[in-house]
């Protein structure tokens, strides 16, 4: 006899189900908080500081929000990139059918990533932070049925509660050094205590930029969240962790000793290489687009850091030019991670299908999404004309112009940062060729694949804003300028700078370079036409064009499993950096039962596990799971036990705080 | 942008979209000649890409528009560095336009276009032949990037024009120790960017130890005169900056006149030939070496640049 269990929640009604209002609602509300956002940002950067104080809201500290300039350029850029996802996400969750509790948590989400740059308090800033995460957390949750997603919440709730806790430390003993728990008050403090919170904020922000080595959740946390919440996940939450760096480190406390610099710039380069490394052997297509974030934010704190070394190695003007560079590749990189990640969304949306392996030949099926999938790519990758080109310009032009300074630190870590760049950029165009060519092009891989369908208008239309916001950043910088010297001004080592260069030419103060992107597109049209001049060459002597199979030397007959795959394509540089991925790689040969001279099958099986993470990660575990044993001991269960561990306590906390 | 300038720049476009194929003629004529053959002269590619101009147009089945705009992205990079570099004359008129960092990026563009050609064809050859090319490139541009950095850090600039005017002005400033690991790292990686031996044959009929060749095997008629045509001005712009960025002599000034124009022309030509000509009787002693030892030479060679900065950072900071 067998007995079948049936799970039923496919066709259960669910009474949370929505209808079509919820998801509009939930989107468009998304939308007006981030277009509010981006007013009182806008107006904050440009402006003068507005300061609003609500009592009642906070039991003793009270919600205090400063929008000044630089809280105001994170403000709106949040903001922005919520506009974005609010229009995509209107269509994303009908067709995902997301709950009432994750309609209701994305507005939430974008409200509190709004609050943390808003925030004047370090109590306000600590209220922000907590619930950025609690909300994301929730919406992580969404798909709790799997138990990846649950693991990946685990990771995520454990690491970005480490995290709080090291910079909860950090705040208070900033704000009791100062006295008080206001940011514009914050002045003046003694360079041990300077020291000690650097340290704590660069690995508790670090964490929530997903900079090494406490970058474990976001590979896990951004492809399993759904594809609105990655998007802002990985365009706007990631950046408040490069804002607290900037706002602590840079503006209450600096300007900072070198070795600041050096450290955040060192934990860039690595964060950096390590990311795109990921990245180009990823086989998960919003995998590849987390382990990308690491990349970038990589790239951020390594401009961070070169800004912050160089200004205190006294070359304010080529420092500046490595700020302006870290603020905006923020922007370029929410641009084009926002559209990256949407897209993908549509992806999976069309085919449930995150594995590169078995995409393929969407181009047909879906090419708006294809057109708007190869501009975030393009930007990606850091290619002229793409979004990320001009920021990784700029940092560049800083590293590549410090050789005036007579100085072993610098002259050492410029060119070293230089090769982490270079090589970052050559990888990362790896990592997005195969990640475009391979999901978009060629044959599909899978029945998926074949019947995958283009993405509903509203979902179009968030993404083709986004495109939009990439083809302005790539092709026309220049209008970021006034913002950007702005935001710049309100930093104490860097605010006599001058920007005004940042015209249709980019040129930089202090340093001679000069580029535009803009005329260089045009070139490159121009050039493109000239040579469709010169394939005319010819023409009338061509007989009519056809359409043709496949030639592929030869063979008839193609299969799609024929094709290479992106883990084929990805497999020479696996190979090249065998050492730092330490793939875990096997082969398995079955011979037939006739003749052990006939192959009757081979397997192949081929994992990246994340070297790091092994290191680090499984003994931090282990030694964790060690502690709570030794402590289970004492728990004997005898009340009378707890009850003196307890006045012990007590005691013991009175003593000390006397 | 003056008129010199600008007449300057055309010429510049004009010959290496004519050049382009004679440079690949006279390696291929001075191959057949040492090996014994009578060769099939140096007009030869020209004489293909008329033949091939004139065929079918065939579209493969199932293959998107990015196949069909590769060839013409390519030639399109090719151009636009042309127009970009200081070849016949210091200050071209996109000088300010773009730097090194953007030349560099808009090589790669054209390398990213052919990729993903080979991917978009679909089949084994062309993904095998894009994943090799990737990897190449990947390790190739970081290296430019260096050593073009290590050139421009005595000329404080870089902007292809700025550090030529400064090898012209100092010929001294380039042969340092700087100069010279900068000029073997970019030797190395000029010859792996355009797919010569040891890293690629171009002349090699068997497709599992192609590179390049096994991205564009699909392409046939107009788009491979392209494809070619392409390859060609990729090798001649290459192979021009790299004479000018080393050897600037008879590079025409910012304030010069036609005749200037002209002995630019000449000299580049000359230069270019001469490389051209030394690359091609180096092939002859060489054989291609296997797929995975191709990356240690390129680390080898990134290394190399990396040492190259290093070097002129430090001399910057003692000079």
């Amino acid at each position: 006899m067998t007995a079948t269990l049936v799970d039923g929640a496919a066709d259960v009604p669910v009474v949370t189900r929505p209808g079509p209002v919820g998801p509009f609602v939930s989107g468009i509300s998304t939308t007006v908080i981030g277009a509010l956002g981006v007013a009182v940002g806008l107006a904050g950067v440009l402006g003068s500081v507005r300061s609003l104080r609500i009592g009642w809201l906070l039991p003793m500290a009270g919600v205090q929000l400063d929008i000044d300039r630089l809280g105001g350029f994170f403000i709106a850029l949040t903001g922005a990139v919520a506009v974005v996802v609010g229009i995509y996400s209107i269509g994303y969750a009908r067709h995902e059918r997301w709950s009432l509790t994750t309609q209701a948590m994305l507005p939430l989400f974008v409200g509190a990533m709004l609050l943390v740059p808003a925030a004047g308090t370090t109590t306000t800033f600590l209220l922000g932070w907590e619930l950025m995460a609690l909300t994301s957390l929730v919406l992580i949750l969404s798909g709790h049925r799997r138990a990846e997603v649950r693991s990946a919440a685990v990771y995520y709730a454990v690491m970005t509660q480490i995290g709080f806790a090291l910079v909860l430390l950090a705040l208070m003993i900033l704000a009791s050094a100062a006295g008080t728990d206001r940011f514009s008050g914050i002045a003046g403090l003694h360079s041990g205590v300077r020291n000690i919170v650097f340290v704590l904020t660069v690995l508790g922000f670090g964490s929530k930029s997903g900079l090494l080595p406490l970058h474990a959740w976001l590979p896990r946390a951004h492809p399993e969240a759904p594809s609105p919440v990655s998007a802002l996940m990985s365009a706007a939450m990631v950046n408040l962790g490069v804002y607290g760096l900037i706002r602590i480190d840079v503006q209450l406390l600096g300007p900072g000793p070198r070795w600041w610099g050096a450290v955040l710039l060192a934990i860039g380069a690595v964060s950096a290489l390590y990311g795109v490394l990921q990245a180009s052997v990823a086989p998960d297509l919003k995998r590849l687009l987390g382990y990308s974030t690491i990349e970038n934010m990589g790239l951020t704190s390594l401009a961070l850091g070169t800004a912050m070394l160089l200004a205190a190695s006294g070359l304010r003007a080529v420092a500046t030019v490595a700020m302006a560079a870290a603020l905006f590749h923020l922007v370029a990189h929410a641009a084009f991670k926002g559209l990256g990640f949407m897209a993908a969304g549509s992806v999976l949306l069309a085919t449930g299908e995150r594995d590169i392996d078995l995409l393929g030949g969407l181009a047909r099926r879906m090419p708006y999404t294809t057109v708007l999938f190869g501009i975030a790519a393009l930007g990606a990758s850091g290619l002229p004309v793409g979004a990320g080109f001009v920021s990784e310009w700029l940092l560049v032009q800083s590293l590549i112009h410090v050789h005036a300074h007579p100085g072993i630190v610098v002259g050492v870590v410029a060119p070293l940062g230089v090769g982490a760049v270079a090589l970052t950029t050559g990888l990362g165009v790896a990592a997005m060729v195969k990640a475009f060519g391979f999901s978009f092009l060629a044959r599909p891989r899978s029945t998926a694949a074949q019947l995958a369908h283009e993405s509903p208008v509203s979902m179009l239309a968030g993404m083709a804003a986004a495109a939009f916001g990439c083809l302005v950043v790539g092709v026309a910088p220049c209008v970021a300028r006034p913002v950007l010297q702005a935001t710049l001004s309100s930093l104490p080592a860097f605010d006599g700078a001058e920007l005004s260069g940042l015209g249709a030419f980019l040129r930089l103060p202090g340093i001679d370079a000069s580029m535009s992107p803009g005329l260089l597109a045009v070139a490159a049209g121009l050039a493109c036409l000239l040579v469709l001049l010169l394939s005319r060459w010819g023409a009338r002597h061509r007989p009519a064009p056809v359409d043709a199979p496949l030639w592929a030397c030869g063979a008839d007959e193609l299969t799609s499993r024929m094709q290479y795959t992106a883990s084929s394509f990805a497999q020479p540089l696996q190979h090249v950096f065998d050492n730092v991925l330490r793939p875990d790689v096997g082969v398995e040969v079955t011979h037939l039962e006739e003749s052990r001279y006939h192959i009757g099958r081979i397997a192949y099986r081929a994992s990246v596990a994340d070297a790091l993470e092994r290191r680090i990660y499984t003994p931090a575990l282990r030694a964790v799971d060690a502690g709570a044993q030794a402590v289970r001991r004492v728990h004997t269960g005898s009340v009378q036990l707890y009850l003196a561990f307890g006045a012990l306590g007590v005691l013991i906390v009175l003593v000390v705080s006397r | 942008m003056t008129a010199v300038s600008v007449l300057a720049g055309v010429t510049q476009i004009g010959a290496v979209v004519v050049g382009s194929p004679l440079v690949v003629g006279l390696m291929r004529q001075i191959r057949a000649k040492s090996e014994g053959r009578c060769g099939a002269g140096i007009l030869q590619p020209w004489r293909d890409l008329r033949k091939q101009l004139r065929k079918q147009q065939v579209t493969p089945l199932g293959t998107t528009l990015v196949f069909a705009a590769a060839p013409i992205v390519v030639a399109a990079s090719a151009l636009l560095i042309a127009a970009i570099a200081p070849l016949v004359a210091i200050c071209s008129p996109l000088d300010s336009v773009a730097d090194l960092f953007a030349v560099v990026g808009v090589l790669f563009i054209g390398t990213v276009a052919l990729t993903l050609a080979g991917i978009d064809s679909g089949t084994s050859f062309g993904g095998m032949g894009s994943s090799r090319e990737i990897t190449i490139a990947a390790l190739v541009e970081p290296t430019i990037m260096l050593s073009v950095f290590a050139l421009s850090v005595p000329a404080g600039s870089a902007n292809l024009g700025a550090i030529v005017s400064l090898t012209v002005r100092d010929p001294h400033s380039v042969v340092s120790l700087a100069g010279v690991m900068a000029l073997v790292a970019l030797v190395i990686v000029v010859i792996a960017e355009t797919g010569r031996l040891p890293v690629d044959n171009p002349a090699t009929h068997l497709e599992l130890t192609m590179v390049h060749e096994a991205m564009v095997l699909e392409y046939a008629g107009p788009r491979l005169a392209l494809v070619e045509w392409a390859a060609g001005m990729r090798l001649t712009v290459l192979l021009a900056l790299l004479a000018n960025l080393f050897v600037p002599w008879g590079v025409a000034g910012a304030q010069s006149g036609l005749a200037a124009v002209g002995i630019g022309l000449a000299a580049i030509s000359i230069k270019v030939g001469a490389l051209a000509a030394l690359l091609a009787v180096a092939e002859l002693f060489l054989a291609k070496v296997r797929l995975f030892r191709i990356p240690e030479l390129l680390v080898g060679s990134f290394l190399l640049a990396l040492l190259a900065v290093t070097a002129a950072n430090f001399l910057a900071v003692q000079g």
